[in-house]
């Protein structure tokens, strides 16, 4: 039984259509699985009565006949997304309690297709942070180590629940959301594919806002096909987010044909960082002669503004999160401080913020506040804007080059030790360094497993694409994912 | 056809301060709700007196993960207001947050348009009195969420908010300096009250708090202004302070001049004002600084990211402008140029949109533009004001008040009569004709009838005819005796005419 939990989703969608198994036993080996992982600590809430439930009626769907590709598919659902009646506190201790009376429009699309949620998964607080680190619920673990040695280390951030439930088999799928990295980083430590879609491609309707202009959805799976099947059934048109794009959903999975003959990539000057480790280079070498032996095309170019998207990045996703954040205020739901004799709203909004948030969730407040604040818009938020628009632009000449994708490592390293980088909040923030751009571009970027470091951790390469040609990158993602026969699997010790 | 009546600017309101005299000058943002059956970005229902919480969403609540999405109907109603006051239209706008945190604004910032209204710039023509306006320029409209309301009185230690309010579009309609004295600010309002009545956009309802004005009040000597107008250099005006919140014309006035010489007062002893929000307070008259400098907000606007810039159509904005209703200085002047009103009569039927429509009802139907006005203005608003009736509850009917008119105009009745037939239609009803021809109110033209009523008065008062020969004016008196004798049906014409022959033959 404990076999089935290692499916891909498009391998238990063809089990599950030829009745060789069902949905019923797929979520119960997904279950049980997660039983015994909770030294993972992938899944902040189990709801193992909802996951039997949507079981039982997938199967009943699956029999009538017509369900759609993921009918019957057991996922894990971050925690930024509001599930009805089911606790949803984006990892933090403000919304202690909180159960919304609305579903988000992306996982109420998943739950029409069919899927079965399992629980809602551990994450970085208000999906601020790379490492899993400043969640409420304790850190997740990454099932990978190095080697012989039993360290703990990261999953990444923020969907680190997500990516070491998924590498751990603990489900087929899971959703994770991406501000600046937050589904390819963690996705490249644990050796998954993560795709964060063009920024407008799903709606942020229901997930907990953190950087508006920033965050998106999108899935984290075990292959780019699984990615693919995902992506289509979370994304579409909602006219409840005004930023969400009327355009129609492609089928990315028939897009799917490894062929990447002629296509251009473009290789970046400016990714290649001082004092970035050997194998990354050689990893992104090897990446380049993969989809070169395929029949791409390589071409050398330049994104010049690239260095200055981290500090714009750190300006404008603390700006927008200042405000973002304000509501959680005790007021209305969440987290009260218990007030002293004489205490006013002043000092209810003053502990109960002190309280609920925490210290990197502070910070990120204060700098936002900081750098809206009269007499330093101009020089922070205004002139971090304008660096935005250069990093956009630096792109659209590239593609208007002729330049199909652009191949980048996901990540300056492998999975860092849990504990290491907390004390200083720059160091961590470098993580972001190769994926905020594509955010700030609004672009659609995959990472995807590549290759073991010599500890044997996994290291991931990054594609990014043209603005809503999903279905090109993922096949691209795909005839690199086949050149690079990425097979491994973390030992189990968990 | 001509937009308004040619008029002269009215004279600043000057005040003597114990050293010299001040002038003064006034902008004013008026925040209009605009009417609307659902909020700015919630789709909830803006239905005033509704239980407390009833009228929120989980967008207006504020609840993790919800977003804002724009009402189109609340940005045609600004578009339509725009267009009202004469004023460009913006094309592209974009909406702004301004952070705050109080309880009765549950999202922690206020969604609005800082950097890009959606409105430019227009005009006010306020009238004060026939031939003398201000023209008062508007330097904006934007469109923003209310916020909803905090009850502090309930509870000794708690305090409790209503949501309802919040979300519900705004129009905050800012004007220039241009305004100069206390009145001319309230007529300001009076004004743009009408306006946005004819036009639809706000019910202008000032007690429920759907207009209410914040008042920015500063003084200069005489002179400085003028400077300021020529250069539009604020250095040559006074620093202002902003009296906030103010939902009735008479506070308004009292607060202005209350404010006024305050400054005054500081500035002659040789003070300085400081630029601060006050709030004026009706039961002690005088106004009171909102905050310490410490306690200054800074509100943090940058450009909303959960909603695109707004573009908005040309040929949509030519659609409202081709759908606008004749507006109130256009009204006037064609009331004053068709029917030969007196301006000041103009202005009191074109006030309203319901007193205006009756009033044209009222002349289609009997075709005499001054006796209709004379009629509606003097006889029929005296007696609804007495019973307190608004005119769209008016128990007589254009077309009844009309039949009045006729009968007068075909010597049907007299003028008296015709009093006493307003007063029974207006408490019994019926047709007019009907009334005097079952009531015999008919006028008497029977020349034989009259003739034998002056005789008769003419022989019984020989001493009367006689001074009546030395002094004609007495002749009036013959003909109040004639139409007492006939019970007022007497024709008045005919009457005058043959008293005049018979004491003169």
């Amino acid at each position: 039984m404990t076999d089935l939990t290692k499916m891909k989703i498009a391998e238990a969608r063809d089990a599950l259509r030829a009745g060789d198994v069902t949905s019923v036993e797929l979520t119960e080996a997904c279950l049980s699985a997660i039983e015994s992982a909770d030294a993972l600590g992938a899944f902040a809430h189990k709801t193992p009565e909802i996951a039997r439930e949507r079981a039982a009626a997938a199967d009943a769907r699956i029999k009538a006949g017509d369900a759609p590709d993921l009918c019957g598919i057991p996922l894990g659902i971050k925690d930024l997304f509001c599930t009805k009646g089911v606790p949803s506190q984006a990892a933090s201790a403000i919304l202690e309690g909180f159960k919304p009376e609305y579903e988000s429009t992306v996982s109420q699309k998943l739950q029409d297709a069919g899927t079965v949620m399992l629980g809602k998964l551990n994450m970085d607080e208000f999906a601020m942070g790379s490492s899993n680190e400043t969640s409420t619920y304790g850190n997740a673990v990454n099932p990978w180590r190095r080697g012989n040695d039993d360290a703990a280390l990261t999953p990444g951030g923020s969907s680190g629940g997500s990516a070491s439930a998924v590498a751990a088999d603990l489900c087929l799928g899971a959703t994770g959301t991406d501000t600046g990295g937050s589904i390819r980083q963690p996705a490249a430590f644990v050796g998954i594919t993560g795709i964060k879609p063009t920024y407008g491609r799903c709606s942020r309707w229901g997930i907990v806002a953190f950087a508006s202009s920033l965050d998106q959805a999108g899935p984290m799976t075990k292959d780019v096909r699984d990615a693919a099947i995902m992506l289509e059934a979370m994304c579409g048109h909602d006219p409840k987010d005004s930023t969400s794009a009327d355009l129609p959903v492609p089928n990315f999975e028939a897009m799917l044909t490894g062929d990447v003959k002629g296509k251009t990539i473009g290789i970046p000057r400016e990714y290649r960082m001082d004092g970035m480790p050997d194998e990354i280079e050689a990893l992104w070498a090897e990446g380049r002669k993969m989809l070169e032996d395929a029949g791409a095309v390589m071409k050398d170019i330049s994104l010049p503004h690239t260095k200055y998207a981290l500090p714009a990045y750190y300006v404008i996703a603390p700006a927008e999160a200042s405000s973002n954040l304000a509501r959680y205020d005790g007021v209305r739901y969440g987290h009260r401080a218990k007030l002293a004799q004489g205490d006013g709203i002043t000092e209810m909004y003053e502990k109960t913020r002190a309280e609920g948030f925490g210290a990197e969730v502070q910070r990120r407040v204060m700098v936002g506040t900081y750098v809206l604040s009269a007499g330093f818009y101009d020089a922070y938020y205004n002139r971090a804007r304008k660096v935005r628009t250069l990093i956009k632009k630096d792109f659209e000449d590239v593609f208007a080059q002729g330049v199909d994708a652009i191949l980048t490592p996901a990540t300056p390293s492998a999975a860092f030790e849990l504990g290491k980088e907390m004390t200083d909040p720059v160091e961590m923030y470098l993580n972001d360094v190769f994926t905020v751009t594509v955010n700030l571009a609004g672009l659609p970027g995959i990472a995807i497993p590549a290759g073991l470091d010599k500890s044997g951790l996994p290291l991931g390469l990054q594609l990014i694409g043209r603005p809503w040609e999903e279905g090109d990158l993922l096949n691209t993602a795909c005839a690199l994912e086949q050149a690079a026969g990425f097979v491994a699997k973390p030992t189990k010790w968990w | 056809m001509l937009d308004h009546l040619s008029f002269e600017s009215p004279k600043p309101k000057v005040i003597a301060g114990a050293k010299h005299d001040w002038e003064l000058v006034i902008g004013m943002e008026v925040h209009a709700q605009v009417a609307s059956k659902a909020k700015l970005f919630s789709g909830a229902s803006t239905q005033f007196g509704a239980e407390p919480n009833s009228n929120v969403s989980f967008v207006d609540a504020a609840m993790p993960g919800m977003l804002p999405v724009i009402n189109e109907f609340c940005v045609e109603q600004a578009v339509r207001t725009g267009l009202g006051l004469k004023a460009e239209i913006n094309l592209v706008s974009a909406f702004d947050r301004k952070n705050y945190f109080y309880p009765d604004l549950p999202q922690g910032y206020q969604i609005s348009q800082l950097y890009h209204p959606i409105v430019g710039e227009g005009e006010v023509i306020v009238d004060m009195e026939p031939g003398i306006a201000r023209r008062v320029r508007i330097e904006r409209i934007h469109i923003e969420q209310d916020a909803g309301k905090s009850i502090h009185d309930m509870d000794p230690a708690m305090s409790f908010v209503d949501l309802n309010r919040t979300g519900v579009a705004l129009m905050e309609i800012v004007s220039r300096p241009d305004i100069r004295g206390p009145e001319e600010a309230a007529a300001y309002v009076v004004k743009l009250r009408q306006i946005l009545r004819y036009l639809g956009t706000c019910d202008g309802n000032m007690q429920n708090g759907n207009l209410r004005a914040d008042v920015n009040v500063s003084v200069c000597r005489p002179g400085q202004y003028e400077k300021y107008q020529e250069t539009q250099d604020f250095s040559h005006l006074g620093t202002r302070c902003e009296i906030k919140n103010m939902n009735s014309m008479r506070f308004i006035q009292m607060a202005i001049d209350y404010e006024a010489r305050r400054q005054i007062g500081i500035l002659e002893s040789g003070g300085q004002i400081d630029q601060e929000t006050r709030l004026y307070d009706p039961d002690k008259n005088e106004t009171r600084s909102m905050r310490s400098k410490e306690e200054a907000h800074d509100y943090r606007y940058f450009p909303c990211p959960d909603l695109l810039p707004l573009e908005i159509e040309q040929a949509w904005v030519d659609d409202i402008k081709a759908s606008l209703p004749e507006l109130p200085d256009e009204k006037k002047a064609r009331f004053v140029k068709d029917f030969g009103l007196s301006e000041y009569d103009a202005d009191v039927l074109t006030a309203d949109t319901a007193n205006a429509e009756y009033f044209e009802k009222v002349v289609d139907a009997c075709g005499d533009g001054k006796l209709a006005a004379n009629w509606v203005i003097n006889e029929l608003f005296g007696r609804l004001k007495k019973e307190d009736h608004d005119i769209t509850d008016s128990p007589v009917s254009p077309a009844q008040l009309a039949g009045i008119i006729a009968l007068i105009k075909a010597d049907e009745i007299s003028g008296k009569i015709a009093k006493d037939l307003f007063e029974i239609v207006y408490t019994e009803g019926g047709d007019p004709a009907e009334i005097v021809e079952a009531r015999g109110m008919k006028q008497v033209t029977d020349t034989g009838a009259i003739e034998a009523a002056v005789d008769e008065i003419i022989a019984a008062n020989p001493d009367q005819v006689e001074k009546a020969k030395q002094n004609p004016k007495l002749a009036g008196w013959f003909v109040g005796q004639v139409m007492k004798a006939t019970g007022g049906k007497a024709n008045p014409k005919a009457v005058n005419e043959l008293v005049a022959k018979k004491l003169n033959g």
